[in-house]
């Protein structure tokens, strides 16, 4: 490398943010970064399909990477019209749970009582395995979307209300102490401290929150739906369409991922200063 | 400017001292029973003073910086900020105070830091006047690191952002509570000396609580040393050097005398 060369990298390195110029950088560790997954997905794909072809293991117990491929070109449109739904319901279901968890956690930060009362409650109902409260839900709300939502919000829920308790409360008590010499007022504490300081808490709920959601509303699709990935999951499975089954998990599995990297990349613009340092 | 005012309103009470505590104390309620922290503490803090408080750890040096900013309650005595009551002095905005970490908010870059006070508690009505905050981070000698977040910035640095936030809305009062207690002493001196600069600028009434025998002695009009256990006031010392004062001070036979006699102080308030 020319002396230019080196001068250039060290000058883009002092340009760029703190944090990604806090990671050692290596050009040729950078440009082949992803290649080591792919290499090892790509050789799992091919012994797959080596094992399913070379012992010909009928398709109907497990198809080849190519047949689950072959799904989505030729029933793409049974694949795509059932995958709508389960996108709506489980955003509708993340909106819901998440919004419901943050309001109720900065409810029971700023009421003692209420936290005693109700935290209690919040921990039985996570206690309650999600496939058992599936059909209860269906019987109450019937078999349109609102069950499916509500399941997915219910998954959501609980992860979020005590990250977001806890976020709230990772408050120093010095902090406190200026906030009481400035006199500000609840309500300032909340809006201009508790909230920001507990970003980094609720983006690590909704992490989780992200994937699940579509967990809750194909759970709430396995029960008496006709419509949804998770209604696909079981009229394939009984049918011996196993191609089919495959694509579908790995539609719903993509739908998960593409949740989950976008709340990352949310938490990334959103959270420009480090979280955990104490100033 | 900020000058100009602070004399302005110096002149309108110049019959009140900045500080007076008579017969103060303070007891915390722990489960071996109630424990005294402070017994029969008086002193007075004239204004535009400078007074720095010395005393063996646990002797309530914080406590009664703590008492004096409404942030521990007074069991017996009084304490008067210009002649109001701690809580009112707070909701009046008379003083700010400045802990011993910098207590900066991390999402916020040095200048919003510096705009907190002003956006906070305004149901209190007394933010008519307030200082500049770019004046202010200049003042603290921070200028052109305004947009910096706190985590881009030295632990030194980020203590001038908490000096300059407790200026902004122009307290009378500036109670400081081990400022430069973390900072290593080259950063150390050189904050005394800015400090004592600032202090000359804007006539503000500072208490100054420090383990450091040299920094009570450098930045002090008067030192207030306590004793422990409870925490009473040992001698309340006049240090007359002259002013401005410069670090080079420090190695005068005059200055190694004031630091000997608050060391000795020091070793009977054990």
């Amino acid at each position: 490398m020319t002396m230019a060369g080196i001068e250039g990298k060290g000058a883009h390195a002092a340009t760029a943010v703190s944090r990604r110029a806090a990671r050692i950088e290596r050009p040729a560790g950078r440009r082949f970064r992803h290649a080591p997954p792919l290499i090892a997905a790509a050789g799992m794909l091919a012994l797959w399909q080596l094992v399913v072809t070379g012992f010909g293991v009928p398709s109907y117990i497990a198809p080849s990477p190519v047949q689950v491929l072959r799904v989505f070109f030729e029933q793409g449109e049974i694949l795509w019209i059932n995958f709508w739904p389960t996108l709506l319901e489980a955003v509708a279901g993340f909106a819901l749970g998440n919004s419901i968890a943050v309001v109720l956690a900065v409810w029971f930060v700023h009421s003692r009582l209420a936290e005693r009362a109700f935290y209690p409650i919040a921990v039985f109902i996570n206690t309650i395995p999600i496939i058992a409260v599936a059909p209860i839900l269906v019987l109450i709300l019937g078999n349109g979307y609102a069950p499916k939502i509500v399941i997915a919000a219910l998954i959501c829920f609980f992860p979020t209300l005590v990250n977001m308790v806890r976020g709230l409360k990772a408050v120093s008590p010095q902090m406190l102490e200026l906030m009481r010499v400035l006199s500000a007022s609840d309500r300032e504490i909340l809006w201009k401290i508790r909230l920001q300081s507990s970003l980094p808490f609720l983006f690590a709920a909704l992490k989780i929150a992200s994937t699940t959601c579509v967990i809750g509303a194909i759970v709430g699709e396995w029960i008496g739906s006709n419509y949804g990935l998770g209604s696909l999951i079981i009229e394939a499975t009984y049918n011996f369409r196993a191609p089919l089954l495959y694509a579908t998990v790995i539609l719903g599995a993509g739908l998960a991922v593409a949740f989950f990297v976008t709340t990352t990349l949310l938490e990334r613009r959103i959270l420009k200063w480090k979280p955990g340092a104490v100033f | 400017m900020i000058a100009a005012t602070a004399a302005a309103a110096r002149a309108e009470t110049s019959a009140a001292a900045a500080i007076s505590v008579r017969e103060l104390a303070v007891r915390f309620d722990t489960d071996a029973g109630s424990i005294t922290a402070l017994d029969r503490v008086g002193f007075e803090v004239p204004e535009g003073g400078f007074v720095t408080m010395l005393g063996p750890s646990g002797c309530g040096k914080s406590t009664l910086l703590r008492a004096i900013a409404d942030l521990v309650p007074v069991a017996d005595g009084a304490i008067r900020v210009f002649d109001r009551t701690p809580e009112q002095a707070r909701r009046a905005r008379d003083f700010a105070f400045v802990f011993q970490d910098a207590t900066l908010l991390p999402w916020r870059s040095a200048i919003d830091n510096v705009r907190l006070p002003l956006e906070v508690g305004r149901q209190s009505g007394a933010m008519e006047q307030h200082a500049e905050p770019e004046a202010l981070l200049a003042l603290v000698g921070l200028e052109g690191r305004e947009n910096a977040l706190p985590h881009e910035l030295s632990g030194g640095m980020r203590q001038r952002v908490s000096i300059a936030r407790a200026l902004v809305y122009r307290p009378r009062v500036l109670l400081m509570d081990e400022p430069f207690g973390a900072l290593d002493e080259i950063t150390r001196d050189k904050l005394n000396e800015e400090l004592l600069r600032i202090w000359r600028e804007t006539g503000t009434t500072i208490m100054f609580v420090t383990h450091s025998v040299p920094e009570a002695a450098f930045l002090g009009q008067k030192c207030l040393v306590l004793s422990a256990q409870p925490g009473r006031v040992r001698e309340f010392v006049s240090i007359d050097f002259a002013e401005p004062r410069a670090l080079a001070m420090r190695d005068t036979l005059e200055f190694v005398q004031v630091t000997a006699h608050l060391r000795s102080l020091l070793e009977d308030a054990r």
